[in-house]
């Protein structure tokens, strides 16, 4: 009789459920997975060869390209470990609308993680209506910073510039389809200033988050899809090196923002959810519940913000430009802003971490710098890619149509796990 | 007691009917759905979009091809070439930017001293060829000439956060 041969199948890099560009070779028996491999490095993209030959404010911008669904996260981690070389004084303004926008974009990635994953488990209405969140946010990106998801917003130093005070509105004349009655509705929560209009999500959020958990929490189908699935240990999630939500549904109280409290982290009031059994499910009301940590955090920082004006970016010009005004009026300014814009700032030779708790996990900036106005070195420590790496220990032994649960489950993007 | 209600929610399908009323109910709501071609969603004047080059209100260009911009882009998506113009200023001859290679990033909004070249509202261009999205100087003089109005408009309203 003939050696039956486990059969190899290629998963990706262009399979609909595959996340981006995840080539998984996976050998199976029948239906069963005996080994998962993932092959990396179709989205390489060099960045951190890119920026040791761009000055520091030039490889802000590609900060948003690693993990385009959590942009501003990105970017914190970037102006944080560029600050720590500098030894520069954040303003705590700037420091607050920081931790703002960490927190909206963990809700943005949260949310856009909910959609996938349901959709990748058959969950299709999931997508629809944390898409309609997502776009009050993605408004609320556009209002700060010119786009909607590339933001390039932070700055060394603080961020760019200030809130604005009056949000977009819709336009009736750009609005054939609904009515004017529809706009001046649509326009309702519109018509303060942009943390009137956060303020209001924030209100509103957590009724969506109950109706989320309504179409999934419970649902016998989500459960037997989750529960029991991609079982990782506490003693195995330290031990893979698991961070973020990963090692928080395994039940290990693990959270930067606690243990190492970054910018005003410690002045806020939050707690961090941990699950108990490790498995998927428990990953799921991990993350639904961290975004209602979040929607409190936010609204903290909305009345913080209400109160307290100042300067969003650091008043050393060697580092951050002056004001536009002031560069058009002094000369000074004006010599300071064309250094800052040709060649940039020298930063002390030394080396620097800074790690921020990122959606995902933990996404960390390693620079050495020899004194020039480039990083001598950029390493970037992504969350997904240690992630990645657990991949053949948690789908051994689980079906095929399991793996795309993991998958979800990893909230795999692959744009920080390439680089 | 837990389990009875159990037993009954398992066969009564109560968690899928408690979910079918959620989605029922969004049936009957007012719908969110934007038509985009026909309609647009709003916008910040701090948008980034398509780029133009600005001229002062007597007709003169801007730009004084002090190459800021260039220095700055990221993507080395910019290129300029500069002569002496016949009344002595300094302008640019060549200033061409490579939207394929462009990011989007602003800072050339962001470094241009006399508020020249700016990001606007334009996001929906687009080109037929490869060169169509090469826009020269020409081109992006008359992207500034025929939005000035709102590019004005944005830049007022964001002037005073810069």
């Amino acid at each position: 009789m003939p050696e039956i041969q486990n059969y190899t199948l290629n998963f990706g890099p262009q399979h609909p459920a595959a996340h981006g560009v995840l080539r998984l070779v996976l050998e199976l028996d029948g239906e069963v997975v005996m080994r998962a491999d993932p092959h990396i490095g179709l989205l390489h993209r060099a960045t951190e060869k890119l920026a040791e030959h761009k000055i520091f404010l030039q490889a802000m911008p590609y900060m948003d390209r690693l993990d385009y669904v959590s942009m501003m996260c990105n970017e914190h981690a970037y102006v944080m470990a560029v600050e720590k070389l500098l030894g520069v004084e954040v303003p705590v303004r700037a420091q607050y609308i920081r931790v703002m926008f960490d927190e909206i974009t963990r809700i943005l990635n949260h949310l856009l993680w909910l959609g996938a994953h349901g959709l990748d488990i058959g969950a299709m209405t999931m997508f629809l209506y944390t898409f309609r969140e997502r776009e009050d946010l993605m408004d609320v990106y556009e209002a700060v910073s010119g786009a909607r998801l590339h933001a390039a917003y932070y700055r060394p130093g603080g961020v760019y510039r200030d809130l604005p005070d009056t949000m977009p509105l819709y336009e009736v004349g750009k609005m054939t389809v609904h009515s004017e009655k529809d706009v001046a509705g649509m326009n309702s929560n519109r018509h303060g200033s942009v943390l009137d209009f956060i303020e209001d999500f924030t209100r509103r959020f957590p009724a969506c988050v109950d109706e989320y958990e309504t179409l999934l929490t419970d649902n016998r189908i989500w459960k037997q899809r989750t529960v029991g699935i991609g079982v990782v240990t506490p003693e195995r999630a330290l031990a893979l090196g698991l961070t973020g939500p990963m090692i928080r549904g395994s039940g290990i109280e693990w959270d930067l923002r606690k243990t190492q409290p970054y910018e005003v982290y410690d002045k806020v009031d939050f707690d961090i959810p941990v699950g108990v059994n490790g498995d998927c499910y428990d990953r799921y009301l991990v993350r639904m519940e961290e975004m209602r940590e979040s929607n409190r955090i936010i609204k903290q920082c909305v009345d913080w913000l209400r109160v307290n004006p100042g300067p969003v970016i650091s008043e050393n010009h060697k580092i951050a430009p002056p004001s536009r005004a002031g560069m058009k009026e002094n000369m000074e300014e004006l010599i300071h802003h064309f250094k800052l814009f040709t060649e940039g700032f020298h930063v002390p030779p030394g080396e620097a971490y800074a790690a921020v708790e990122h959606p995902k996990g933990e996404f960390g900036i390693y620079l050495i710098s020899d004194g020039a106005n480039k990083p001598y070195r950029m390493k970037i420590r992504a969350a997904g890619f240690a992630h990645m790496a657990a991949m053949d220990e948690m789908a051994r032994g689980h079906m095929i149509a399991d793996v795309v649960a993991l998958m979800g489950t990893y909230d795999i993007v692959f744009g920080e796990i390439d680089r | 007691m837990d389990r009875i209600k159990d037993f009954f929610s398992t066969f009564l399908l109560i968690e899928l009917l408690k979910g079918m009323a959620v989605t029922g109910r969004y049936m009957f709501a007012r719908k969110i759905t934007i038509q985009f071609p026909e309609e647009r969603t709003p916008m910040s004047p701090r948008f980034r979009g398509l780029h133009a080059l600005r001229r002062y209100p007597n007709g003169e260009e801007r730009c004084i091809a002090c190459k800021l911009c260039e220095t700055i882009c990221p993507a080395l998506a910019i290129n300029i070439e500069l002569a002496q113009r016949d009344d002595g200023s300094r302008r640019t001859t060549r200033y061409d930017i490579d939207l394929t290679k462009c990011i989007f990033c602003g800072f050339c909004e962001e470094s241009c001293p006399v508020d020249a070249i700016v990001e606007t509202r334009i996001f929906d261009y687009h080109g037929e060829s490869r060169g169509d999205l090469l826009y020269t100087k020409d081109k992006l003089l008359a992207v500034g000439d025929k939005n000035e109005e709102q590019i004005a408009k944005d830049k007022a309203a964001d002037a005073r956060y810069r």
